[in-house]
């Protein structure tokens, strides 16, 4: 592996070097190394780019790394990963997308990921995207997570984009069954000219199903991001969703957030919250010591911690 | 040392919410007291930079820190505990106290701080400085950022304020400690007697006004006599805390 591929999988996936367990490295648009175990299984699509990933039923304590590298400028990548996690497993995915980008062109990732959850699985799935480029070259990501929860499945999702990526739109679809939980968090900043568009709709559709989604945002410089969310409670659920953003400089936030109860025993929540950094919090870091700047920093960092 | 001269602080709408205080302060503690609404908090403010006065100045060890940023105050060896503490989402109280501590301080004794002011370490050092805190909680982790801090002023406002379990004398222990550590001044705002004696000086800020300035023995009887405004001063506030 080169320096550059080091570096992007040290910012999306935190790894030195290739993971132990289960792996599938996709760099600039092709498979670039693969390992599989005896409880998951990873298959190349044939009738489309991406891979299937199955994990046995039962499987516990094991992960599976699938980070993807873009390093070639102009490089558009649109993939299909299918994840069938078996009934009673307990697994972490760890997906990331890191994009280098240092010529003149658009570099694109497109990923659409399908979760199918049995029943009574537990799943941690953590996404980091990340960009960085010193050309003109713009890097673009628009990630789509498709979730279908069995009864009784629960799953929790990170997302974080921090830096770099110009524009996204992150789309998140949830379909929950009886018992079944979702939890997203997800945390967002942006800086210069970038755009985000943030969209997640989910169906609670049995019986003590539950979401909540977590998300947490920085707009600075003449940024702009939106958050759209719909939350449909279609049997006796609890539906939680929760918006903070602070906006800086010339920051742009906009938060539609929708609820829809049809069924009376739904309970839906939304809160949102968006604002400049409290003056207070700034005044009590600078009685500390701390310069301005170095305050909004440590405030934006605890904030996205 | 700091001395104060002719400061006022007038507010947009025209009223001044201190008038013409004149003070200079040496000694180790020194008491603050007074009416609420008195303009307590508005001095600690200005003193500390989080207010810019309308007229006078402040001098700090013999610099003019008037029109200085809070930073720079803070850098200088000035420390503002506030009335009402500050939450911060994200932030942990481990965080809060390596901040405090500052850059150069390596080895930061996060138990020590916490256990002067009463709280476990363990069960305190990795909680987020946010709503899930009780007021009492949040109140000692203010105090104990001063203690990290450690300058050469600290200004402490209403610190027994809604700290009822933790014994009295744990406070004046903590203020002893950083006095032996700094021998700076230590300015507590307080409406408790039990403050203002052991206090070397007592102020009495009313209406915006330096209404009395003096060693203990001199203003303590006075506000603990029969006049009626004295027994408004200390007991006022007193019956609302209890
Ligand atoms: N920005 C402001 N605009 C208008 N009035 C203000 C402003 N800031 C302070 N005041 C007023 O100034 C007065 C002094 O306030 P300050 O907080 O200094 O009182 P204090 O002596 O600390 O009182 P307490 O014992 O209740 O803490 C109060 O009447 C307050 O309402
Ligand atoms: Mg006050």
């Amino acid at each position: 592996m080169d320096a550059i591929t080091m570096n992007l999988l040290k910012e999306v996936a935190d790894l030195d070097a290739l993971p132990t367990g289960a792996y599938n490295l996709r760099a600039n648009g092709k498979g670039a190394g693969r390992n599989t175990t005896a409880n998951i299984d990873i298959v190349t699509k044939e009738d489309k780019p991406g891979i299937d990933i199955i994990i046995k039923p039962g499987t516990k304590k094991e992960s599976v790394h699938i980070p993807v590298i873009i390093s070639e400028t102009g490089l558009k990548d649109l993939v299909y990963n299918d994840f069938y996690i078996g009934e009673d497993a307990d697994v972490v995915i760890i997906a990331g997308c890191g994009i280098h980008n240092c010529g003149g062109s658009l570099s694109q990732h497109d990923g659409i990921h399908t979760f199918h959850v049995g029943k009574n699985a537990k799943l941690r799935y953590v996404e980091k995207h990340y960009g960085e480029g010193d050309g003109l070259g713009k890097q673009v990501m628009n990630p789509t997570t498709v979730v279908y929860l069995e009864e009784g499945a629960v799953m929790e999702m990170e997302t974080t984009q921090i830096a770099g990526i110009d524009d996204t739109i992150r789309t998140t679809k949830g379909e929950i069954k009886a018992g079944g939980s979702l939890v997203v968090k997800e945390k967002i900043m942006t800086t210069g000219d970038q755009k985000a568009i943030t969209n997640f709709e989910v169906d609670l559709n049995g019986e003590g199903s539950a979401a909540n989604l977590i998300s947490r945002s920085v707009a600075k410089d003449h940024s702009r991001q939106e958050f759209n969310s719909d939350i449909r409670g279609n049997a006796p659920c609890a539906g939680h969703s929760e918006c903070d953003a602070i906006i800086m400089d010339q920051g742009w936030v906009g938060a539609s957030p929708k609820l829809t109860a049809a069924h009376i025993d739904a309970a839906l929540i939304h809160e949102a919250a968006i604002g400049k950094i409290a003056g207070e919090q700034l005044d009590k870091l600078m009685t500390l010591g701390l310069s301005r700047e170095e305050a909004e920093e440590q405030i934006i960092n605890g904030f996205l911690s | 040392m700091l001395e104060i001269k002719h400061l006022s602080y007038k507010v947009e709408d025209g009223s001044e919410i201190l008038q013409d205080i004149n003070l200079t302060i040496q000694e180790r503690f020194v008491a603050i007291t007074g009416p609420n609404g008195g303009g307590k908090s508005t001095l600690a403010k200005l003193i500390a930079g989080l207010y810019e006065p309308t007229e006078g100045q402040i001098l700090f060890d013999g610099n003019d820190i008037t029109h200085m940023s809070i930073t720079e105050r803070a850098r200088l060896g000035i420390s503002y505990a506030f009335q009402q503490p500050v939450r911060l989402k994200g932030l942990k109280v481990s965080d809060m106290l390596r901040l405090a501590a500052g850059k150069e301080k390596k080895n930061v004794d996060y138990c020590g701080y916490l256990s002067e002011v009463g709280l476990c370490a363990k069960d305190y050092i990795n909680r987020e400085i946010n709503a899930s805190l009780s007021g009492g909680e949040l109140k000692r982790i203010e105090i104990a950022m001063a203690l990290a801090r450690s300058t050469q002023l600290t200004i402490f406002d209403e610190p027994e304020a809604g700290i009822d379990l933790w014994s009295f004398q744990n406070l004046i222990h903590v203020f002893e400690k950083m006095y032996e550590e700094t021998r700076g001044s230590i300015m507590i705002i307080s409406h408790q007697e039990r403050i203002l004696n052991i206090a070397d000086r007592i102020i009495v800020l009313k209406d915006g006004h330096l209404a009395q300035s003096g060693s203990r023995d001199e203003v303590l009887p006075e506000l603990l006599g029969t006049t009626k405004e004295a027994c408004d001063i200390l007991l006022g506030k007193m019956g609302g805390t209890k």
